[in-house]
């Protein structure tokens, strides 16, 4: 009986020493939890979550003090991609922060503008070029379409538009797997279609 | 010669002995071509054409853009009638950038001048290449002159020549072979001479053995020292990496180019194009296609690139059944969403599609991990292990499994006895696996961008700070003594900003409110604002800072579009009498008094702009400068900033609408005066 | 316009030709059972293949799948059938309806339907039945021939008084409790000498159903249905195991052919090892799964308590699939050159 516990306690302060050793000498440092929610926000510093941008957003949900459905352009992928990161239930996005859009680059109208700069300023990615007093035009690669040039300009000559799909950035739809082969539904849906 | 052999491959029936009876056939003019001008992989080719402008066969329309880019052009005589959005080849069925020329029937070349390779150098030739539009024309269109120097290995060992063409249907580079196998010999001469391999290799599956006479004859006669090889007939044999495979028994990773291994191939009908181009002076205008399937004569056909392919399909006379055109092979082709697209530089198969010919397919049924496909497999990769996590939208599993080795030649869908289509999940997990990384891409240059935008918004505003207690500091010296005068602090300015602080931070002399201390105030904050302008001047425009070349060029393209986007003819600048631009919708005098402000506020811009010499310009880099400049031109053009403008004449009338009332819109030099406060 | 993308060409395969290959190729081995042992087994496979049908077709149907295209596949009968052919033949119905019904419903499609199970669903049910009733699974009948078909029936409706007259031991079992009984002093040799039950190769009569399946499996590796990694490995395995025992001690341990006609061995090799659903996919994963299969079958069989071991050996190697996989991934295309690149970049 006292050898059987003795033979059990041993073994239990062996283990123990072994795992306390090992938790030291393979001290894994991972990402901290900020950078890596920041990593599933789509980085267009668009503000809509009511944060600074998307790394204090990152920050506030790593703290609780934010919820995961608060970023309208991760939209709901990037709501689950946050729900598996953080372990938490898929909810769908907060109607108070916004509606998930497709994807729009903001774009000048270059007879309105005046050159004021506010959009400039404005922009959280310098993704717009331009002087005082000279056109401001949108670098388009740059845009993420956070919208917030929008409010700032006192000529309203900037409007967002709707990426446009086209060859290169066409992508093979999920396959239609057709149970019934009767379902003849066209595999890639013409735009009026799709509107 | 050894002949080697790869794992995997189907052997399908091949189906080309209905297009292989009759010879080639030239295809009869078409009165109007749309030629794409992205016709290959890498740049778009930039127009260098205008609408209503004549052109003669072969004289170029597109304008190479980078070096993996390849010019296009003009497949007959005619005018250019257009520069537009067209119906494209594609499984989109998405438009693309196409220049429609209408034939005159005339079909005149242009000055056709022989090049010498000699004469030219090996760079010279390849630019000639690259001129000459000459592509790879297996399908997968890479422009050949950026294929025709020695890779990092330093010099080839081996130059294959791929007239495997193992796709059913296609005979088209069997045909080129019977026919013309002379070309192609000094064609693959040409790149010999380029690219110096210790051997050439030419190699043709043996179940076409009339091709093979010929290229043996053709090389026997030019007294080359090539071989010309039967290969064993089996799918995909003509993939460059297999035949490299069967060739020299040397395998090429997905991560590697072929040079990497001191191998090149080229397709026979690419060294053909390549020999008419520098022995003819002829670039790339036509091309075999062969025309087969559910039609009544298939054949095929020496077509101009750009003819409708709808046109092409006429002249096989397809039978009443026919449900759809295939471009390409039916194990690798794509069905056209709209035959009103034209015959491109890819296009080397048009296979009438009817329900008899290709049965429709079973339904799909789950997967039984039989190992078919992966037995099928080419590669040797498991497609059912990529089709799971494709299917299961695991993408980073499906990379693990080596999703971006799969050639798509689609042996494990032809095998599955599941039906289920293989291809279609690994194409639509690569194409999200390319947006996803895009996407990601965007994310963390968008982020870095945001980032450094925050520090330096944080250095200016320290900067800022700084300046400002310095200039209090001069302020509090110079006004000591009025000071002294007046215990009481100044009221803060009205609408005082940051920019005029200094004001602010000074103690106002203006305490007791006289008429003198009033002007005194104004005189200060006129002051600061001046110092704050001439700070701005001085400042360099900073978010146009440390941009990349490419971004540049990106800008500078930009501008070029919108250039060319521009209406060309430009309204020339009137007399003040013109009113200024008005919408049709100004219905409202609301809108029509913002309207004006508007106007106004562009027109005190012009007048300041006239008057002083943009000072954020400074400092720009050419490119920079080249881009301002374009702007500017192009407002000109539009009568933005007209010198007329600038002198207090508005612009021409944007809008003819009679609602436009004069009343409302007075001259934009009237509006200047009247509407600013 | 029709939707479908390439390749539009498709060979003449499908699911069902498989799987009725499969079944066709099991007809010698049921050939010569039924001469041997009675026509018993037929009703076997009749009742396996009517309750595995239904039940696939009320599976389907809970699970909302269409019945018709996934019941034409067959892959129900030939679960059905292996079933039938791992129980003894006079089994009372309802135990093969049990046995059938959880390879089915359990086995098959609790866990997703066909292509999803992770067991080997006719093992899953014949596993089950051992468990719980190992007196009537281990009831065999003898040799018989047709005439004891009367009697067969009688035991299968559950009548099991007469049931005596009809069972004796399997070669297996008997040599097993003859070497028992023996304790130590009798041989091999001895036994098999002995009774009038063991043939010129393993069990009288068993051998011949084990050349049916092996013929059998012959053709289906011959029409490329299967690989010849499975079998092979699975027999080479055994038969190396049982090589090495008994020339160690040839009076306690049985010959390598005895092991290969006797008992479940080549049904397994060829049929149920086989099963490429549960099994592994690659062709090394294959060797080792089969090889292990055949290690663990042998290993039950001489040192277990129980009479066979191939249906154990199958099961605990289809746990292991997932591993075997991930670790014998075959090189793909270019591997080679990948590989001198890794080494070039390291140096």
């Amino acid at each position: 009986m006292l050898s059987a516990i003795a033979v059990m306690a041993l073994g239990a302060l062996v283990l123990g020493a072994a795992l306390g050793y090992a938790s030291i000498r393979f001290k894994v440092e991972g990402d901290p939890l900020v950078d890596k929610i920041d990593a599933c926000l789509p980085q267009t510093q668009c503000g809509q979550c009511g944060f600074a941008g998307c790394h204090p957003y990152a920050e506030a949900i790593a703290k609780g003090e934010a919820d995961i459905n608060q970023c309208p352009p991760g939209g709901e992928e990037g709501i689950r991609r946050l729900a598996d990161l953080l372990g938490r239930e898929f909810k769908p996005l907060s109607a108070d922060h916004g509606v998930e859009k497709p994807k729009a680059v903001a774009l000048i109208d270059e007879q309105t503008c005046i050159g004021c700069t506010l959009c400039i300023q404005a922009c959280p990615v310098d993704a717009i070029v331009g002087a005082a007093k000279q056109m401001h035009t949108v670098v388009e690669s740059l845009c993420t379409g956070c919208e917030l040039c929008l409010p700032p300009c006192p000529v309203e000559c900037i409007s967002m538009e709707p990426i446009a799909e086209d060859i290169a950035t066409w992508k093979w739809k999920y396959p239609v797997t057709a149970i019934r082969p009767a379902a003849a539904t066209p595999l890639h849906p013409s735009p009026a279609q799709a509107a | 010669m050894g002949i080697f052999s790869f794992k995997g491959g189907v052997k399908p029936a091949s189906h080309k002995a209905e297009s292989t009876a009759l010879p080639i056939g030239e295809a009869p003019l078409a009165a109007r071509y749309v030629v794409p001008l992205h016709q290959s992989i890498g740049g778009t080719p930039r127009p260098c054409v205008a609408v209503g402008d004549a052109v003669l066969r072969g004289q170029r329309i597109g304008e190479a853009d980078g070096w993996i880019s390849a010019a296009v052009h003009a497949p007959t005589s005619g005018t250019v009638v257009a520069i537009e959005d067209a119906p494209m080849p594609h499984p989109s069925g998405l438009p693309a950038l196409a220049v429609v020329i209408e034939a005159d029937g005339c079909d005149a070349w242009i000055e056709r001048q022989p090049a010498d390779p000699a004469a030219l150098g090996p760079d010279g030739v390849r630019a000639y290449l690259q001129q000459s539009g000459v592509v790879g024309l297996g399908g997968a269109v890479f422009p050949s002159h950026a294929k025709l120097s020695a890779g990092k290995a330093g010099a080839l060992d081996e130059l294959v020549i791929n007239g495997a063409e193992c796709e059913p249907y296609i005979t088209c580079d069997d045909l080129l072979m019977r026919e013309r196998a002379e070309g192609i010999v000094a064609g693959t001469a040409l790149f010999r001479d380029l690219l110096k391999p210790k051997r050439v290799l030419i190699g043709i599956e043996d179940n076409k053995p009339e091709a093979i006479a010929a290229m043996q004859a053709a090389v026997a006669k030019a007294g080359e020292d090539f071989a010309v090889v039967a290969v064993p007939t089996r799918y995909p044999t003509g993939g460059a990496k297999e035949l490299i495979r069967v060739l020299t028994g040397k395998e090429v990773p997905a991560a590697q180019r072929s040079t990497d291994q001191g191998v090149q191939c080229f397709n026979v009908a690419t060294a053909y194009t390549a020999w008419r181009a520098v022995a003819f002076g002829e670039p790339v205008t036509s091309r075999l296609v062969t025309v087969t399937g559910n039609v009544g004569s298939a054949r095929n056909w020496d077509v101009r690139i750009g003819t409708p392919i709808a046109e092409v399909m006429a002249l096989a006379a397809p039978n009443p059944d026919t449900d759809g055109v295939v471009m390409g092979g039916p194990m690798m082709g794509v069905m056209l969403p709209d035959t009103a697209a034209p015959v491109v530089k890819a296009t080397n198969c048009l296979i009438a599609h009817s329900p008899a010919l290709f049965p429709p397919k079973p339904a799909e049924m789950p997967c039984i991990r039989c190992g078919e496909c992966a037995r099928a497999c080419p590669h040797q990769l498991q497609p059912f292990e990529l089709y799971w996590w494709s299917r299961a939208k695991n993408f980073g599993k499906a990379q693990e499994y080596a999703l971006f080795d799969c050639i798509e030649c689609g042996c494990c869908n032809f095998v599955c006895p599941s039906h289920i289509p293989l291809v279609s999940y690994f194409r639509f997990a690569k194409s999200e696996i390319w947006a996803r990384e895009k996407e990601k891409a965007a994310a963390e240059a968008a982020k870095t961008r945001f980032e450094f935008k925050q520090l330096r918004d944080e250095r200016e505003k320290a900067e800022k700070a700084e300046r400002l207690a310095k200039a209090a500091a001069r302020q509090a010296e110079k006004t000591a003594p009025a000071a002294t005068a007046s215990e009481r602090p100044a009221p803060a300015a009205p609408g005082a900003d940051v920019t005029t602080s200094a004001t602010v931070a000074a103690p106002s002399p203006a305490a007791d409110g006289n008429g003198d201390a009033e002007a005194a105030k104004k005189a200060a904050i006129a002051a600061a604002l001046e110092r704050a302008r001439a700070q701005r001047a001085s400042a360099v425009p900073r978010n146009t800072d440390g941009l990349s070349p490419a971004r540049q060029a990106e800008i500078a393209a930009i501008d070029a579009r919108r250039e060319s986007a521009t209406p060309a003819t430009a309204p020339t600048p009137v007399a003040s009498a013109a009113p200024a631009p008005v919408p049709a919708d100004a219905t409202t005098d609301e809108e029509a008094a913002k309207k004006a402000a508007i106007a106004a506020a562009m027109a005190r811009a012009r007048a300041q702009r006239a008057a002083a010499k943009p000072r954020n310009t400074d400092n720009l880099t050419p490119a920079q400068q080249a881009a301002v400049a374009a702007i500017d031109q192009r407002r000109e053009s539009t009568g933005l900033a007209s010198p007329a403008g600038a002198t207090g004449t508005a612009a021409a009338p944007l809008s003819t609408d009679p609602h436009a009332a004069p009343a409302s819109s007075p001259p934009a030099a009237d509006a200047d005066r009247t509407s600013t406060p | 316009m029709i939707d479908q993308p390439a390749p539009y060409l498709l060979k003449p395969a499908s699911v069902t030709r498989v799987m009725a290959q499969v079944l066709l190729a099991l007809v010698p081995g049921i050939a010569a059972y039924v001469w041997w042992f009675g026509p018993a087994i037929l009703v076997q496979l009749a009742i396996a293949s009517a309750t595995a049908l239904a039940a696939e077709a009320a599976m389907l149907g809970l699970r909302g799948k269409p019945v018709g295209p996934a019941l034409a596949d067959l892959s129900a009968l030939v679960t059905a059938w292996l079933l039938a052919l791992t129980l003894p033949p006079i089994v009372p119905w309802w135990l093969t309806v049990v046995a059938v019904l959880f390879a089915i419903v359990v086995a098959k499609h609790l866990y997703g339907g066909l292509g999803q199970n992770p067991f080997n669903p006719a093992m899953v049910g014949f596993a089950v039945v051992i468990v719980s009733y190992p007196a009537l699974v281990s009831q065999w009948p003898g040799i018989s021939g047709p005439d004891a078909f009367a009697a067969q029936l009688d035991a299968i409706l559950g009548h099991r008084a007469g049931l005596d007259a009809l069972t004796g031991a399997t070669p297996l079992d008997h040599l097993k409790t003859a070497l028992k009984l023996a304790e130590g002093n009798g041989s091999v040799a001895a036994v098999l000498a002995d009774a009038g039950i063991y043939g010129p190769l393993g069990g009288r009569g068993w051998e011949w159903v084990g050349l049916g399946y092996l013929a059998g499996g012959l053709f289906l590796v011959a029409r490329r249905i299967m690989t010849w990694h499975v079998p092979a490995a699975y027999l080479g395995a055994m038969a190396v195991l049982a090589g090495a025992l008994w020339l160690f001690d040839g009076a306690s341990f049985a010959s390598p052919l005895f092991h290969l006609f006797s008992g479940g061995t080549l049904l397994g090799a060829f049929f149920i090892a086989t099963d490429p659903v549960s099994g592994s996919t690659t062709p090394r994963g294959k060797l080792l799964f089969a090889a292990g299969a055949a290690t663990l079958a042998y290993l039950i069989r001489v040192f277990g308590g129980y009479p066979d071991g191939v249906a154990f050996g199958v099961l605990l190697m289809n746990l292991c699939v997932p591993l075997i996989d991930m670790y014998t991934q075959p090189p793909i295309f270019g591997a080679k050159a990948m590989a001198e690149l890794g080494r070039k970049e390291g140096r």
